[in-house]
């Protein structure tokens, strides 16, 4: 927090090394010290975690009237008067003593130790410790290191006993794998035995660790500190937009770590994210551009691969003959330069970055948005509506599991089974899939509640309605999708019946792969243009800066598909896309692909799809290539460029402006910048985008900005304001006041806005209005047949997608297929847990193996998306609204 | 597999009913559970924690603070022989010697027959009675190297049926009925006492 935060009214005045400073009401001394400038040495207090007083570290002498006494200052808050003495004789006394103690037992291995280099131990006992060890017995000796899970080893001997892995275990994760055992003269932090600490954020205790007793499985022995160069950039696991630290060496990437910032992350990543590392090195990566001859796709020049990817999308016999699938996992200026080729050159707006398992733009773009500080204020209350985020957006799970438990949060879930939240839940409801609207209805107290509703009983919606009627303000809805099996417009149904009930409810999309948000702003989707517009209101907009436009609003995933598998599209392209593996209908994706005449495809490596494809572009990834991203919030936070791409492999802007040029048109792009100057000119909600990320801080700019576009009609110091165009939060209300005349200070004094000044060339006509959301009242739901099953596919974190599966120390995390049923329906079906059974739909049928989860409602049976052996999608179809199966036991 | 037997899991219930939060009885189980195998094995302790609601980590942490959980196999009788100053004056480190010899084990071992496990304690609170030991925490006193020999004997003959065996805290059951059973109430849900509610220091 800054010092100017700081107000003389609920501050405390208190005196550290002789000179007075203010401290927060309620501030630990330790925070005040180091806010003012003093920093007291420390190991187990970290920032993002309670204090426990382990480590004695920390004493200084502290005077609150009583005279002068040792006492650990990360326990001890801020009182009127306090007087601390950090340099005193008598502290340095105690810090060189503690040091000396914690040195005894430890094995002093620095040379060898991964941490040596970036140590608290080894940095403050060079600070404060004492030169030499008075120790001269036998050092314990212990087994080094042990695994503790498949990422993190564990070396006891360097252990000081700090407590902050189990303490992250067990406050901030809500794992408690790891614990003391063995307490007294003998204690070491271990697991139980063969239960490994396999939580989704073991990685965080490698970070957090204060010596080299824990260390990832993925960086031991792979780098010294001093030999690492370090970008901040954000995390693309997933849309949260975590921000992280890059480290290289030798020009490639050894690790991630993360970076605290206060709106998103506060310091944690998921192991997903963490160890994503390892996909930047993979050896599946593309160094080359690939093209199909006889033999299959082989290596080509760059010259050959763009030629032919032009030459396939100008023979197209049409704009409508061109699909585009992906873009969710590029930067906003690669989606823009993609955006801006097949809208505005090529004129397709048969364009989705999404692939059937997200949600339609105008629901994403149009609903009323939350930030993730807004969903976790202390004592709101927050409607989960969609997946399971301890699965799709884990970071977002830590700050809702902080909410629930340290900040009176009230969480309420609507999902067809139980998540990894339902434990922090006041109350969890799981309503027959294909029926979530008819529950929501209810709970809004739209409908009343005369019994069961869609399989929840009166008692559960009732607590859940109570739980919701007891907020005292607007509440915030987690909105996305809680299984693949079920239609989206099922969950726009029940966002238009909350929004219908509470009109001031406000919505934080789910959605999963890192930049779909960004991508859905830069237009990658049926009906949009760049910066939250539609087509139609939009075209006029664009027409000066786009040379051609889309005549009519073209087709989403499953449209292009099914058009594809009818055979009139004739290029098919693939940004980064396996819809193969991701499209929930894989028959579909499957039809489709087939029918396209041509598929070319742009990617850091091969899928199951691009390998099908017949010109492949190879594309530099994440900490390849400089841009921007933009988060489920619609938070921008920059990636940098930390080792250089693969082979002659290029950033996705550069593939874009070159298939351009090859097509007659320069999009004008020579630099990364250039695009996200375009994008900052032109792009509603991005106005000015590139100067509040020129003056902001890392941890983002939350969009849209509030600006000024003030029209320069000349260069002097007067500034003839021809048009102030202010857009408003929601960007609905446009204020257009022509003709003011007004002195360069003028606009200055408006608080809070950033002016732009722009050439008449930029701003023709009025801004178009952003998106708006286009509420679905009805879904009709099948009606229930006793002999069938709903089926519910949800994610998990690893899975055989190409990220996972390309980062060696994930790969093997995937759980495989299973069906999770109730116990209450095995002796019915004849199926055991652990047996095999077979899921049967009209279709299709996989075979696979029988979970017991009581957390499954009778009724269902639920499957994880894209695991090895009996793929879900298999059995999916993207035209009903919810999937019914038949279950039998396998022969 | 050692998982709690059900009539072991039925007592379960009946103690963790004895506290307002289900955590609370974690040790009393551990303690059934030592009874019922003799140790604490690790499919007892992540039983215990499933029911108890914590995880088996959290369980093993806690018993493995406890010299008196062990988590190996143990001997039917667990002899302790304090050899701590006033039974080392009397001869207690004579009497470790000869039980040494008598059962042919050090300290720390058991017998072959899985009867007795020797340890070598430190003081056990009855110096006025050294030397003195215990078998499966049940004092003899001022022992002498015959005494032992008889002891032995007695125990291996069955003539000593006050010693039950390794993990039996005590023979007689406790059973509370439901209707018995006192201030099983969350301290949150507790009135404030009066002694604070008067200062004025309730609001906490």
């Amino acid at each position: 927090m800054a010092e100017s935060d700081v107000t003389q009214i609920d501050g405390v005045a208190v005196e550290i090394n002789g000179v007075e400073v203010i401290a927060h009401k309620g501030e630990l001394l330790i925070d005040a010290a180091e806010r003012t400038g003093t920093y007291i040495p420390r190991f187990c207090y970290h920032e993002r975690m309670k204090p426990v007083g382990m480590c004695r570290m920390c004493l200084v002498e502290v005077d609150t009237g009583r005279g002068p006494a040792l006492q650990p200052s990360c326990m001890i808050e801020c009182t009127p008067g306090m007087k601390a003495d950090t340099e005193s004789a008598i502290t340095k006394k105690a810090q060189d003593g503690i040091l000396e103690f914690l040195l005894a037992n430890h094995p002093l291995d620095c040379p060898v130790c991964d941490k040596g280099g970036e140590c608290p131990l080894q940095d403050q006992t060079m600070a404060y410790g004492p030169g030499e060890s008075r120790f001269v017995e036998e050092k314990r000796h212990k087994e080094k290191p042990i695994p503790i899970s498949d990422l993190v080893l564990l070396d006891r001997e360097r252990c000081i006993l700090c407590d902050r892995c189990t303490r992250f275990a067990k406050d901030v994760a809500g794992d408690p794998l790891i614990h003391f055992i063995h307490r007294g003269n003998n204690t070491e932090v271990n697991t139980f035995p063969d239960e490994p600490f396999a939580s989704y954020f073991s990685g965080n205790t490698v970070q957090i660790c204060p010596v080299g007793a824990l260390t990832a499985s993925t960086y031991r022995f792979k780098a010294r500190p001093w030999d690492l160069e370090t970008t901040e950039s954000t995390c693309q696991t997933c849309s949260v937009g975590c921000r992280i630290s890059i480290d290289s060496s030798r020009d490639q990437v050894q690790r991630f770590a993360g970076v605290d910032i206060d709106p998103v992350n506060w310091g944690w990543l998921c192991d997903k994210g963490r160890f994503s590392s390892q996909v930047v090195t993979s050896e599946a990566r593309l160094s080359e551009p690939l093209v199909r001859d006889n033999s299959g796709l082989v290596p080509a020049k760059w010259s050959d691969a763009l030629g032919r990817f032009a030459t396939a999308l100008d023979n197209a016999s049409s704009a409508q003959s061109i699909g585009v699938i992906g873009g969710s996992r590029l930067t906003n200026e690669d989606a823009y330069a993609w955006s801006k080729l097949f809208k505005g050159v090529l004129a397709t707006d048969n364009v989705d970055a999404q692939l059937g398992d997200g949600l339609p733009a105008h629901v994403v773009l149009g609903l009323p948005a939350a930030t993730i500080d807004e969903v976790c204020a202390p004592g709101g209350t927050v409607l989960l509506l969609g997946p399971d985020v301890k699965e799709e957006l884990p970071v977002l799970f830590l700050r809702l599991r902080h909410a629930a438990v340290e900040d009176r949060v009230t969480l309420v879930e609507v999902s067809p089974r139980s998540t990894g939240i339902t434990s922090l839940a006041a109350a969890s409801v799981h309503p027959r899939p294909g029926e979530t609207a008819d529950v929501v209805a209810a709970l809004m107290g739209t409908t009343s509640i005369n019994g069961e509703i869609a399989g929840v009983s009166a008692v559960e919606l009732e607590a859940a309605r109570s739980a919701l009627a007891a907020a005292t303000g607007p509440i915030t809805v987690v909105l996305g999708r809680a299984s693949l099996a079920e239609s989206a417009s099922v969950t726009v149904a029940a966002a238009s019946a909350i929004l219908a009930a509470r009109p001031d409810t406000t919505f934080l999309s789910a959605l999963r792969r890192s930049n779909v948000r960004g991508a859905l702003d830069m237009g990658l989707a049926p009906g949009l243009l760049p910066g939250r517009v539609t087509l139609e209101d939009g075209a006029e907009w664009y027409s000066e800066v786009w040379p051609a436009m889309p005549s009519a609003t073209g087709l989403d995933t499953e449209g292009i598909l099914r058009a594809a598998a009818d055979g009139r599209i004739d290029v098919l392209v693939l940004l980064g896309a396996d819809p193969l593996s991701d499209f929930p209908d894989a028959d579909l994706a499957e039809r489709g692909l087939t029918g396209a005449r041509t598929v070319l495809a742009v990617d850091t490596a091969l899928n199951s799809s691009s390998k099908r494809a017949d010109v492949v572009l190879a594309a530099a990834g994440f900490a390849e290539k400089a841009g921007t991203t933009t988060n489920i919030e619609g938070r921008v936070s920059t990636l940098s460029q930390r080792v250089t791409p693969p082979g002659t492999s290029r950033a996705d802007w550069m593939l874009a402006a070159e298939v351009s040029t090859r097509l007659g048109t320069d999009l004008g792009f020579e630099s990364f910048a250039d695009v996200l100057a375009e994008i900052s000119a032109v792009a509603p909600a991005y106005l000015a985008l590139d100067q509040a990320i020129a003056e902001g801080s890392p941890d983002g700019v939350l969009l849209p900005l509030d600006v000024v576009v003030i029209i320069d009609e000349d260069d002097d110091d007067i500034v003839i304001v021809d048009e102030t165009v202010t857009v408003s939060e929601d960007g609905a209300e446009v204020d257009v006041t022509a003709d003011v005349v007004a002195e360069e200070t003028d606009a200055d004094d408006a608080e809070g806005l950033i002016e732009i000044v722009a050439d008449d060339s930029d701003v023709a006509g009025s801004m178009p209005p952003f998106v708006q959301y286009t509420p679905i009242d009805v879904v009709v739901s099948p009606p229930v047949d006793s002999y069938s099953f709903r089926l519910v596919a949800s994610r998990k974190l690893y899975d055989q997608g190409t990220l996972v599966q390309s980062a060696p120390s994930l790969a093997p995390l995937a759980p495989g297929s299973t069906v999770s049923l109730n116990p209450w329906e095995f002796d019915r079906l004849g199926v055991a847990a652990g047996g095999r059974a077979i899921v049967r739909t009209a279709k299709a049928s996989v075979n696979v193996t029988v979970q017991s989860d009581a957390g499954v409602p009778r009724g269902v049976a639920a499957m994880i998306v894209n695991q090895a052996d009996g793929r879900v999608s298999d059995l999916v179809s993207a035209d009903e609204l919810v999937a019914e199966v038949r279950i039998e036991t396998a022969p | 597999m050692a998982r709690l037997t059900n009539d072991n899991v039925e007592i379960a219930h009946e103690i963790i009913g004895r506290y307002p939060r289900p955590k609370s009885a974690l040790i009393p189980l551990l303690h059934l559970a030592q009874e019922q195998d003799g140790h604490l094995t690790d499919e007892a302790m992540a039983h215990i924690g499933e029911l108890v609601g914590v995880s088996s980590a959290e369980v093993l942490g806690t018993a493995s603070f406890y010299e008196m959980f062990k988590m190996e196999t143990v001997g039917r009788y667990m002899v302790n022989i304090c050899t701590n100053i006033s039974c080392q004056l009397r001869g207690g480190e004579e009497l470790l010697a000869h039980a040494e010899k008598t059962l042919g084990i050090r300290p720390g071992q058991t017998t072959s027959d899985g009867l007795f496990t020797l340890e070598d304690v430190e003081c056990i609170a009855a110096c006025t009675e050294a030397p003195c030991l215990q078998v499966n925490y049940r004092y003899e006193h001022r022992i002498s190297n015959e005494g032992f020999d008889q002891l032995v004997n007695d125990l291996r003959a069955g003539r000593r049926s006050d010693i039950p065996s390794h993990g039996v805290l005590a023979q007689v059951r406790q059973h509370i009925p439901e209707d018995r059973r006192a201030g099983v109430v969350a301290p949150e849900d507790k009135a404030v006492p009066v002694w604070i509610a008067a200062a004025g220091e309730g609001d906490k």
